[in-house]
């Protein structure tokens, strides 16, 4: 375990090093995606400064859901890059390659390519998620804290899954991946909003089916201190962000499948 | 230029422009996957404005039912967006192949446009009509206000159409100065996505950004239309709308072929 978490951290590092050798091209794509997620932060605030609030919800609050579902969704996307680009692998056969090697191949993927550029959505993610507390006047103490890291792990750890899920799908078909956008880029979307406003039968497919919930919608409700009109508790609220490794846990599992099964298209 | 060469040389851009279209018809499984993927999407869109709509008994601009077709426009024609460059045009830049398209006897910014367009307008024939289908049968949308109003949306889709070619030519143009970066294309989708209404409906900005977004030509690209469609744009501004489509598409067309040869002249062509 700890040789396979020191191989990923030299991975990382010649991942990290080999994009610095582009520094232009970095600093060029992080401000790049730093305007696009802030341009659509822009987009979200002129919504309440037309309509005021979304179903009792105001701008500070949603603004913290917002930055938990952005930083969870850029940590994801910057680690487990690999598994989104997975498909081309499968296609060109390069897989192959992958397999000889004495290592996990979900370490392989994995970190395969540290997505730097991230930081970009990071960052602003971060930015929104400060501006919510300071502007509520909730405080930053220790069990905050601790609470936001916690929610922050589950949630990247989810949107990891849907990853590994999605190069999962590659090893039968490599066509109909765009799909799984609507549960990875739909799923940082809907997590930028209360879970309440949404329809019964949405609502149960983010909690039940992939636990969004679990990882956005009630930490931040026990981050905010909100009684949750769904009626669960705190503790449940505190403790329930697990399943999301959990999930990537069983993302795992499901790859192992995938690559039983997998049979090469030569070169 | 005689009738005859004119009708030639119409002839090789229309070939160029139904040759990129077959060859895009056929990811018919990825269009089917893009557009479950949008109709999804479209749905996540619909609750949250009906959420806003519900917490606000003010008038707004727009009304729910137009605002409601205006997003599922937005996913049925989401393809009018210039999200970026040609990559074959591209590689073509950076390899040096471009050569060849020196050679054709052609004007090479109609030919460029004319690949732009044909690769555009296939991916839009494949999801468009499913698209709509889908989101008028089951999910509030409605049909056009009234028949001048489809005939004018139709028109205004057109002139979109232009107006986006134009803007994904300047943008593949644009590579010839910056052949590593695509960091001007990557920032005008970015504006783009925004200032065409495709995030929100531009009437819901706040009333002091709406100088600005009336100016910018982005709002030829969806804005125009999809209220022209609802029937939120006024009878009497139609023409003046639609004028605004192809001035902008007009002008953006001389800018890129102004650029075009301006970039040509300081070609430097790799390999032999």
């Amino acid at each position: 375990m700890a040789a396979a978490l020191r191989l990923y951290l030299k991975y990382t590092l010649v991942s990290i090093r080999s994009q610095m050798q582009y520094r232009a091209s970095f600093i060029m794509l992080s401000a790049g995606q730093f305007i696009a997620t802030a341009t659509e932060f822009v987009a979200l605030w002129a919504l309440f400064d037309r309509f005021g609030a979304i179903a009792g919800w105001t701008l500070p609050e949603v603004a913290l859901f917002y930055g938990l579902g952005n930083v969870s969704f850029a940590l994801a996307e910057g680690m487990a890059r690999g598994f989104d680009l997975f498909a081309n692998l499968v296609k060109r056969g390069d897989f192959d390659r992958i397999l000889l090697r004495p290592r996990s191949t979900l370490l392989q993927i994995g970190a395969s390519e540290f997505q730097l550029m991230r930081i970009g959505r990071l960052s602003q993610g971060l930015a929104v998620l400060i501006w919510g507390v300071l502007t509520l006047g909730l405080g930053w103490s220790a069990w905050r804290i601790v609470l936001i890291l916690w929610a922050i792990l589950c949630g990247a750890a989810m949107f990891a899954g849907l990853f590994v899920l999605k190069a999962t799908t590659a090893f039968w078909a490599t066509e109909s991946l765009e799909m799984w956008n609507a549960v990875t880029y739909g799923g940082v979307e809907t997590a930028q909003y209360p879970l309440t406003l949404y329809e019964d039968w949405f609502r149960k497919f983010f909690t039940y089916v992939i636990p969004l919930a679990a990882v956005t919608y009630f930490p931040a409700l026990a981050i905010l201190g909100k009684p949750d009109p769904l009626g669960t508790s705190l503790a449940f609220q505190t403790i329930i962000p697990v399943a999301g490794l959990a999930f990537l846990g069983l993302s795992a599992l499901i790859w192992q499948v995938g690559v039983h099964h997998y049979h090469s298209t030569g070169s | 230029m005689s009738t005859q060469a004119l009708a030639s040389s119409w002839r090789a851009y229309r070939a160029v422009m139904s040759a990129r279209l077959r060859e895009a018809l056929q990811y018919r499984t990825a269009a089917i996957a893009g557009m479950v993927t949008q109709v999804f999407w479209g749905l996540i869109r619909l609750m949250i404005f009906r959420a806003f709509y519900a917490s606000t008994a003010a008038a707004q601009p727009m009304t729910l039912a137009e605002t409601t077709d205006y997003l599922w426009l937005v996913q049925a024609l989401l393809l009018l967006m210039p999200w970026r460059h040609d990559d074959e045009i591209q590689n073509m830049i950076r390899t040096g192949n471009v050569a060849y398209e020196l050679v054709k006897p052609t004007d090479l910014y109609l030919l460029w446009f004319a690949r732009i367009l044909g690769g555009r307008a296939a991916l839009l024939l494949l999801r468009l009509p499913l698209i709509y289908s889908v989101a008028a049968l089951f999910f509030g949308l409605r049909l056009p206000a009234s028949p001048a109003a489809a005939g004018a949306f139709a028109l205004s889709v057109l002139a979109a159409f232009l107006l986006s070619s134009a803007i994904s030519t300047l943008m593949t143009i644009s590579l010839m100065w910056t052949v590593t970066g695509d960091g001007l294309s990557r920032l005008t989708s970015t504006l783009a996505t925004v200032l065409s209404g495709s995030v929100i409906p531009l009437p819901l900005f706040p009333d002091s950004f709406q100088t600005v977004l009336n100016v910018l030509p982005f709002r030829g690209l969806m804005d125009i239309p999809f209220r022209l469609y609802s029937g939120n744009i006024p009878l009497v501004d139609r023409p003046r709308e639609l004028a605004f489509q192809l001035a902008w598409a007009l002008g953006l067309m001389l800018l890129g072929r102004f650029a075009l040869q301006r970039g040509l002249r300081r070609l430097v062509l790799q390999g032999g």
